[in-house]
């Protein structure tokens, strides 16, 4: 019993079915909770006031954007390297669930952006690198699109997702050489001198649960739909050649 | 290998491959750019550094969907991937006859082009230097973009899309060295960081664009 087993398509869509309802539940359970906690039950901030809440959305969809890259990473090498097609169909279900976390972090700064730094948009480190990694999902998702082949495009996304990773590393460490940063550094290391105060970090842990759970349970719909999507079209094939 | 940059040269030259078009792109691209924010000096020449690099990249970006089109559809690409000599190679050449037809006569032209957006006298030698060092990396990960749009009916746009963000961190680096270098301040790291990023593009992306062609051609 090894863990490829799952790669194959049928045992994928037996434990996935049978994982999903779990998934789905606890995500909405941590969500609902962790947000009514965030936005209820915690004390303003002494100088955001009640703009400090957002961080309950922003920091799990902003960690969730770049964890979501990094996931068809390694659904890439593995289609590349080992050729299982439930894998290389989750890095397709991925990549617009991480596209819209990558938006929501970036319409979630803007709003927070607005009353704290006084403007929606500033060309800082942090923002510029988001808006990039969105123009690397964008494209990623449009050369899915524009392939026919299943399995040319499986290749030639996977391919543009290793070296589109390196790029946008260094994207990431060009920008903060172009310009100085006003977004705050990392708050939530576990080895850090000054992180959120306890009080913020539970609710917001209970969200960043949540928005994992969230993520799992749409790659997992969103695969199972591409499988069967693809069964379809194997069954039009066949009754084609009949 | 020689064989065949000499022949991808000679096309590019005869053949109307677009040689000197992506050069009347750039040129029309700077005079276009005074109409838009106004003809004062000044101000021209503080965003000089970067519509000249930018320029640049778009004039480069203009002829990359012929890098591998017109051998696709005759199907010389096939013979060339089942040529003695590596696809590798091949992808090498194709992206060094790219830089020669698009990126020398950038590089050679841009320090005109520089005149005419009033460009400060000690910006003219950054940027050439940081066009000469810049503009290699420029084509070869185009042609990683081309190789991967090479099967598509309509490539081209898709193409910019994917090829752009990978250009960010050339672009910053190149255009942060003319700006530095302008205004008199030390230009070695960003100067350094280019000539990384163009040694490690050219040596890595080559294997990235042939096993896209591979793919391709299968």
């Amino acid at each position: 019993m090894s863990i490829w087993e799952y790669a194959n398509p049928k045992r994928f869509m037996q434990s996935s079915a049978r994982v999903l309802p779990w998934v789905t539940g606890l995500a909405a359970l941590a969500l609902l909770g962790g947000l009514a906690w965030g936005f209820f039950l915690t004390p303003d901030d002494y100088r955001q006031g009640s703009t400090v809440k957002i961080i309950y959305l922003h920091v799990p969809s902003a960690m969730l954007a770049i964890n979501g890259w990094g996931m068809m990473l390694v659904a890439s090498l593995i289609w590349l390297i080992r050729r299982h097609h439930v894998s290389a169909l989750a890095a397709r279900a991925a990549a617009p669930v991480g596209m819209t976390m990558t938006l929501i972090a970036l319409f979630t700064g803007a709003i927070w952006g607005q009353p704290m730094w006084g403007t929606w948009w500033e060309w800082d480190p942090r923002l510029t690198s988001f808006l990039i990694l969105f123009l690397f999902y964008l494209g990623y998702i449009a050369l899915w699109e524009a392939i026919d082949n299943p399995d040319t495009a499986a290749d030639l996304t996977s391919v543009l997702c290793l070296v589109g990773s390196v790029f946008a590393v260094l994207s990431r460490y060009a920008v903060n050489f172009w310009n100085q940063g006003l977004h705050q550094g990392a708050s939530l290391s576990v080895d850090a001198q000054e992180n959120v105060a306890d009080v913020f970090w539970y609710p917001l842990l209970t969200c960043i649960a949540g928005f994992v759970l969230l993520f799992v349970a749409l790659v997992l719909i969103r695969t199972r739909t591409e499988i069967r999507a693809r069964r379809l079209q194997a069954l039009e094939a066949r009754e084609r050649m009949a | 290998m020689i064989a065949l940059l000499l022949r991808d040269l000679r096309l590019a030259v005869r053949a109307g491959g677009g040689f000197g078009l992506g050069l009347a792109f750039f040129l029309i691209v700077t005079v276009l750019v005074p109409f838009g924010v106004g003809p004062e000096g000044g101000t021209l020449a503080r965003i000089a550094p970067g519509i000249l690099w930018v320029g640049a990249l778009l004039a480069c970006l203009l002829s990359l969907d012929r890098i591998f089109a017109l051998d696709f559809e005759d199907g010389s690409l096939d013979l060339l991937a089942t040529a003695p000599i590596p696809l590798e190679a091949v992808v090498t050449m194709k992206a060094a006859a790219h830089w020669l037809t698009t990126g020398l006569p950038l590089v050679i032209a841009a320090p005109l082009f520089g005149v005419l957006l009033h460009l400060p006298g000690a910006g003219f030698f950054w940027l050439t230097v940081s066009l000469a060092l810049g503009t290699p990396a420029l084509s070869v990960i185009g042609t990683f973009g081309a190789a991967l749009t090479v099967g598509l009916k309509r490539g081209g746009l898709l193409l910019s899309l994917l090829v752009l963000p990978l250009y960010v961190p050339t672009l910053i680096f190149g255009a942060e060295t003319v700006r530095r270098g302008t205004a008199g301040l030390e230009t070695g790291p960003p100067l350094l960081l280019l000539a990384g990023i163009t040694a490690a593009s050219v040596a890595l992306l080559p294997f990235a664009s042939a096993a896209a062609i591979r793919v391709n051609l299968r």
